[in-house]
């Protein structure tokens, strides 16, 4: 990553006015979208709107050809070009044949996607954004750090201070008369405009009608007072259907900004009088610029089904850190890295795709159904197949993919960490793990890791088997989570084989876009864990679960190696999480925890891959709370703590911070013990409480259970 | 479904009358216009869209009894407006909505420039929600079809909400019972 980048990482997590404004806004914005969307079934919503999007995104051409013929037949006049430059060419054409002099903007992403303000005004048009946000970030010559809320990042002071400069007048920092000033200002620039300017939030192809949705009022203005309206419509607007409106419509308002409708929503088709009795010059343009190829790439044709409501830049943890200035470019956050992949070009891409840490908020409530992190991991392997590995990164991978020197190495940390141990916690850990950061201890690499430990358990002979796979840091960090679900397993019946060529899942190469590497750890582990006839493969890791059932199967098709599918599919059928097998186990009475033990109060983390890929969240509480532990939940309870595998080390100064929340959130629970399914959180959350000095335990549930077994029978 | 309107178009900032007759309906809005100030001064003045709702009222008589209320709408006469009337078509239950074919642009002027909307509609306009209304509009016929949902509102100085930036800083709904009786 390049300094400057991180300079400005460093700049925005460290200016209090930006996190404050987005950290408080995306807390409030999770109750109140919840709310908004209270008596909606959102996934059989957000099935439809995936399906009626991906269908206009399956047909462009015929979109295009429906869309034009019926806004032309209504007197409109539709212009489609591919090329960006051809469409400022053809708005300077209509503004010059018209003798336009000022022009009025009502909030286009599309127009800033193509600079199109400051090619007007080099041709000596002077161009007025009405929209507040937009506004104000063109009064400040900046640009959007929010596709909805573009001036998030600026205080009322900074504001009233812009407007005193325009307005040449002292101004307070009160905001309804800031407001007030907005409204005087530019009533009389859009009684004065030549020239509106609209983007489209839908262009619908049955009836060549543009949708457009605001609060503000000033789209209605854009499109009424001047006699020429040109609306600047990316093609990945269309929906096929008049009627298509309607589960945009509910979608769009509640994901966008909580609210059940926006103040207003205009549906424009052909032109309607102007106030002189004349008829207004509709213009239509409809522009590609890479949307019609995104459409014929299998992986990222999804993509089209965006609706631009920037939901996923509201729940992300790391866009509320940093905003849109540091995550995205034009577009910004989730949706805008990929945009901005595609419409700008792959290469800008390549430093902020990074900053996603793959907690999966995103995709649970896009209302497109938009697999945003499987995208950005696309992209991370594009850039990897075409650029290539950092250096450092494949020193990594290459002793990663080599089992027997991998875990040698992980063996030899474990000798060479422990004059620097404290404790349980390392300072500095050796090797490409040295570059931690402060706010959180490591954890000091087993003297003695699970495999070795294994060999000395004596189990009971069992009728069923299963497998456990441990995953590095279980094995080489946190054996003794490994010997606890041995215990759990043998008292239930099962006895635990512990296949010894396992290696690491491959999520780390995978999430850094090293697909190879990743397929490779694969292959190694079907075969490793598929060598012994069992029941189940389990594993107390949640990232390596999913690894297992999701991605071992999605690597091989990145790659076309479908000759691994078979197998890999065999081992995903095979594959359990701890909690889901135990609560399992529990229910059919073959596992049976003490009786009313009082343990006292905790608080239980949700791990972003079992929370939202394991769909798991109730079988770890139901358990805790059996074994006698009074729940405690705690605020943003399923949001990720900031580990995100080697994301911590990649990007501590993001990481630190979403830590620090997640510390606090705990502190406030009340709880003395805080639980949680995945020994990377574990390694991070521990840590942190370690160097924070709150007296809270930190334990994996596993651990947790198999101190309250109930003694076997007789 | 009255009561869901009513809840939900209060719970987005409008404020919500309702009268069994056109005549006393007439008689609130006659009062509101003087009450707010209108008279016969740039600024001050109020224009009334004519519409279902003013279909056999004696028009002339209300300019007199009300300087500076206007049945003429123009740019000119809708930027000076304070208040401006105009009859929608359909209110949905539950967003709170009203909608309304816009194409004629006085319809625009007098619901966008002015501080206060004043937007009239029958009771038995109100439907269920978007779904429905969407079988009742089609854009073959309404070049302009605007929804309105409360006052304009924005939040985008500090996300602190703030009403009234380039739209009407009021929505003032008139819900009449009996639309169709004798005119007053």
């Amino acid at each position: 990553m390049k300094s400057d980048f991180k300079d400005s990482i460093e700049k925005a997590v460290n200016n209090a006015n930006l996190t404050g404004a987005l950290g408080k806004f995306s807390e409030a914005y999770k109750v109140n979208r919840a709310r908004a969307y209270e008596g909606i079934d959102f996934e059989a919503l957000r099935t439809v709107i995936a399906e009626r999007k991906g269908y206009a995104a399956t047909h462009l051409d015929q979109m295009a050809a429906d869309f034009t013929r019926n806004a032309e037949a209504a007197g409109a006049r539709v212009f489609c070009t591919s090329d960006p430059e051809k469409v400022k060419e053809y708005i300077l054409k209509v503004a010059r044949d018209n003798n336009v002099r000022t022009v009025v903007k009502s909030k286009s992403m599309a127009t800033e996607e193509i600079h199109l303000n400051s090619y007007l005004e080099k041709a000596g048009i002077s161009v007025g954004e009405t929209d507040l946000g937009e506004w104000i970030i063109q009064l400040a010559g900046q640009t959007p750090s929010h596709m909805v809320m573009p001036a998030i990042h600026m205080t009322k002071e900074e504001v009233s201070e812009l407007f005193s400069k325009e307005i040449d007048q002292r101004l307070t920092t009160d905001i309804p008369q800031l407001v007030e000033v907005a409204r005087r200002e530019l009533r009389s620039k859009f009684l004065a405009a030549d020239m509106g300017i609209s983007g489209g939030n839908l262009a619908v192809a049955e009836t060549g009608s543009i949708v457009l949705v605001t609060n503000e009022g000033n789209a209605r203005m854009v499109t009424t007072l001047p006699k020429i309206h040109i609306a600047l419509v990316g093609i990945e607007k269309f929906v096929e259907k008049f009627s298509d409106i309607v589960p945009i419509l509910d979608a769009l308002p509640r994901s966008a900004t909580a609210q059940l409708l926006t103040s207003y929503v205009s549906i424009i088709t052909g032109p309607s009088p102007n106030t002189d009795g004349s008829t207004k010059e509709l213009h239509i343009i409809l522009m590609d610029n890479r949307r019609s190829e995104m459409a014929h790439d299998p992986k990222f044709r999804q993509a089209l089904q965006c609706i631009r409501c920037g939901s996923c830049l509201n729940v992300c943890p790391v866009f509320r850190l940093v905003g849109g200035h540091v995550f995205g470019k034009i577009y910004t956050g989730g949706i805008g890295t990929i945009l901005t992949a595609w419409f700008d070009e792959l290469k800008k891409s390549e430093e902020i795709q990074g900053l996603c840490i793959q907690c999966g908020n995103c995709k649970e409530i896009c209302p497109g159904k938009i697999d945003i992190p499987e995208l950005i991991l696309e992209i991370r392997r594009r850039l990897v197949e075409k650029e290539g590995l950092p250096i450092l990164q494949k020193a990594i991978y290459s002793v990663v993919n080599n089992r027997r020197l991998f875990h040698g190495m992980l063996r030899a940390a474990s000798i060479a960490g422990r004059p620097f141990s404290s404790g349980k916690f390392l300072r500095h850990l050796p090797l490409f793990l040295a570059d931690l950061t402060d706010g959180r201890s490591l954890p000091a690499i087993a003297a003695e890791p699970f495999r070795d430990r294994f060999q000395k358990i004596k189990q009971p002979k069992c009728s069923e088997k299963a497998a456990f796979y441990a995953g590095c840091l279980i094995d080489f960090a946190y054996p003794e989570m490994g010997e606890a679900l041995v215990k759990i397993l043998n008292r239930a019946g099962i006895e635990v084989v512990f296949p010894e060529e396992q290696t690491c899942c491959g999520a780390p190469a995978r999430y850094s876009g090293a697909y190879e590497v990743a397929a490779r750890n694969a292959a190694d582990n079907i075969n490793a864990l598929l060598s012994e006839e069992v029941q189940y493969v389990i594993s107390a890791c949640p990232t390596c679960t999913v690894a297992l059932v999701h991605e071992f199967s999605s690597t091989f098709q990145s790659l076309g190696q479908t000759e691994w599918l078979p197998r890999a599919q065999e081992l995903a059928g095979k594959t359990v999480d701890f909690s889901t097998l135990v609560k399992k186990l529990v229910d059919e009475g073959r596992l049976t925890l003490k009786e009313g033990q009082q343990l006292g109060r905790i608080t239980y983390h949700d791990s972003c891959h079992l929370k939202r890929t394991l769909q798991v969240a109730a079988e770890p509480r139901q358990l805790l709370s059996r074994a006698g532990y009074e729940l405690a939940e705690m605020f943003e309870c399923d949001m990720c703590c900031g580990m995100g595998g080697s994301y911590s080390i990649k990007l501590p100064e993001i990481s630190a911070p979403i830590l620090q929340r997640k510390l606090q959130n705990i502190k406030n629970s009340g709880a003395q013990t805080v639980a949680m399914d995945c020994p990377g959180c574990v390694m991070q959350i521990r840590g942190g409480m370690d160097q924070d000095g709150a007296a809270i335990s930190v334990r994996h549930s596993v651990e947790l259970l198999a101190e309250q077994l109930e003694n076997p029978r007789g | 479904m009255f009561e869901q309107f009513k809840s939900r178009t209060e719970g987005v900032g409008s404020e919500l009358h309702r009268f069994r007759t056109r005549g006393e309906a007439l008689n609130f809005i006659s009062t509101f216009l003087q009450d707010e100030g209108t008279m016969n001064a740039p600024g001050s003045y109020a224009v009334w869209v004519p519409g279902r709702f003013l279909t056999g009222i004696d028009t002339a008589r209300l300019s007199a009894k009300i300087p500076g209320l206007s049945f003429s709408v123009n740019r000119e006469t809708a930027a000076d407006s304070l208040i401006g009337i105009s009859d929608m078509d359909w209110a949905l239950a539950d967003t709170g909505s009203l909608v309304a074919d816009q194409t004629a642009v006085e319809q625009r002027l007098a619901s966008t420039l002015p501080a206060i909307h004043i937007a009239i509609i029958g009771t038995d306009r109100i439907l269920a929600d978007k779904a429905a209304v969407f079988t009742k509009i089609t854009p073959a016929t309404s070049r302009y079809i605007a929804f309105i949902t409360g006052p304009s509102r924005t939040a985008d100085i500090e996300r602190v909400l703030t009403i009234g930036v380039h739209g009407p800083k009021r929505l003032v709904i008139v819900l009449v019972d009996a639309m169709e009786g004798v005119a007053p």
